[in-house]
């Protein structure tokens, strides 16, 4: 048998309304372990109001070597950006 | 460019130099390093050592404290106590989780601890004799980790330094329950204060040795300070230690066992004596009065769970057939 704890990436909500963010992984055998070791681990102090566990092996993750090309799409599309366009004197509010 | 043996390393040796390079300006750049980026594998391995260095020091650290939760003098003291022995297996595994960002597994961040091959912090050698020891413990180790670790947020890589973040946000209770023990028991009866006095006595010098070697005798750090992992000299945050623990002595009325402790106007800072470091070395090397009963304990611990660990196995594999 694999002796190797499968490792779970955990996220966590500080509060409703905000994004669930990575704060790092726990070891765990299932899920209900897994969301509990998070717990006990990484909300001691009432970091949060919901957890989230992935195992780490169904993360897909860009490779900081494609960094370039993988982005290269946005380069060139600075009429994205709100201070691209020319204003007449005196417009507010927008 | 032909193709032979020759030509084909020195295209590698090329390609490393320049990958270091581009590295090595990111660096400077203040930009962190994340576990998929390009890292030489020189600067791979100091992290290794470093941080399950720092990570098995949290674990064993909960030893020489958890000797005295079922003798704590109040039920506050003991709640105290849990919950801060909790916190220093907590930081324990944010340390091993940045640590297996880098490709090393716990089994064998284990192994190496196991086998005497990565260390853990010299301090956690020293018996806790009395209920003083765990204000000293408090007040003074965790204080010297804080300086470490404050500094630390600052490291170039990016998993450590978040672990750090959040260990440092945690950390500041426990100096400051250790330092109200002290100062409970430097204002109790003549034997308390004496308690308080005697476990000042015996960590003072084991605390400020925490912070390593002496700068000129500290091969490693060249290159931890050119790749950024620290940010300060082991001398640089062992003299911030100091110029902010003296003043917290005397307010306390305990005295720091340095006759040679001075202030210098100069340099703005306390002159101190000179360090032990036969003893220092003496204790790294495994020969303090607690190495192998700490050791023994986690390998026992470590072993004792092996069935727990192996259910918890069988019983995920049951759920999986089950859904």
């Amino acid at each position: 048998m694999n002796k190797a704890a499968t490792i779970w990436e955990v996220f966590i909500q500080s509060k409703n309304g905000l994004p669930h963010k990575h704060v790092g992984n726990v070891h765990a055998e299932d899920k209900e372990m897994a969301l509990q070791n998070a717990r006990d681990l990484y909300t001691r102090r009432n970091e949060g109001s919901c957890i989230w566990v992935v195992k780490s092996e169904h993360i897909v993750s860009s490779v900081p070597e494609d960094e370039e090309s993988f982005f290269d799409p946005a380069n060139d599309k600075v009429y994205r950006h709100p201070t691209f366009y020319d204003l007449p004197d005196g417009a507010k509010h927008i | 460019m032909k193709n032979d043996i020759f030509s084909i390393n020195l295209q590698k040796h090329n390609y490393l130099n320049m990958q270091e390079e581009i590295f090595q300006d990111k660096i400077n750049a203040e930009k962190k390093i994340e576990p998929k980026d390009w890292m030489p594998d020189g600067y791979r391995s100091h992290l290794i050592r470093q941080i399950s260095q720092h990570a098995h020091s949290e674990i064993i650290g909960m030893q020489p404290e958890g000797n005295w939760i079922t003798r704590a003098p109040s039920l506050r003291a003991k709640m105290i106590l849990l919950a801060k022995v909790q916190d220093e297996a907590g930081h324990g595994l944010y340390l091993y989780s940045a640590c297996e960002t880098l490709g090393v597994t716990r089994d064998e961040l284990n192994k190496q601890l196991h086998e005497g091959k990565a260390k853990y912090s010299s301090i956690f050698n020293y018996p806790t004799l009395s209920w003083a020891d765990m204000g000293a413990i408090g007040w003074l180790v965790d204080g010297a980790a804080i300086v470490n670790q404050v500094s630390l947020q600052k490291t170039s890589y990016g998993p450590y330094s978040r672990g750090m973040i959040k260990i440092c946000k945690e950390e500041s209770f426990h100096q400051r329950q250790g330092y109200e023990i002290m100062a409970h028991m430097a204002n109790g009866t003549k034997e308390q204060k004496e308690m308080a006095q005697d476990a000042l006595n015996r960590f003072w010098w084991p605390s400020i040795m925490m912070f390593g070697p002496q700068d000129s005798d500290s091969p490693r750090t060249g290159n931890a300070m050119k790749w950024k992992i620290k940010r300060k000299t082991n001398d640089e945050l062992r003299q911030n230690f100091i110029d902010k623990t003296v003043a917290q002595a005397e307010l306390i009325g305990l005295k720091i066992p340095d006759p040679d402790l001075k202030w210098n106007e100069e340099r703005g800072s306390y002159d101190f004596g000179e360090i032990d470091w036969e003893e220092f070395w003496n204790v790294v090397n495994g020969n303090g009065p607690c190495n192998e009963q700490r050791l023994e304990h986690h390998k026992k611990a470590h072993t004792e769970g092996e069935w727990v660990r192996e259910a918890a196995k069988a019983y995920a594999k049951k759920q999986t057939h089950n859904e």
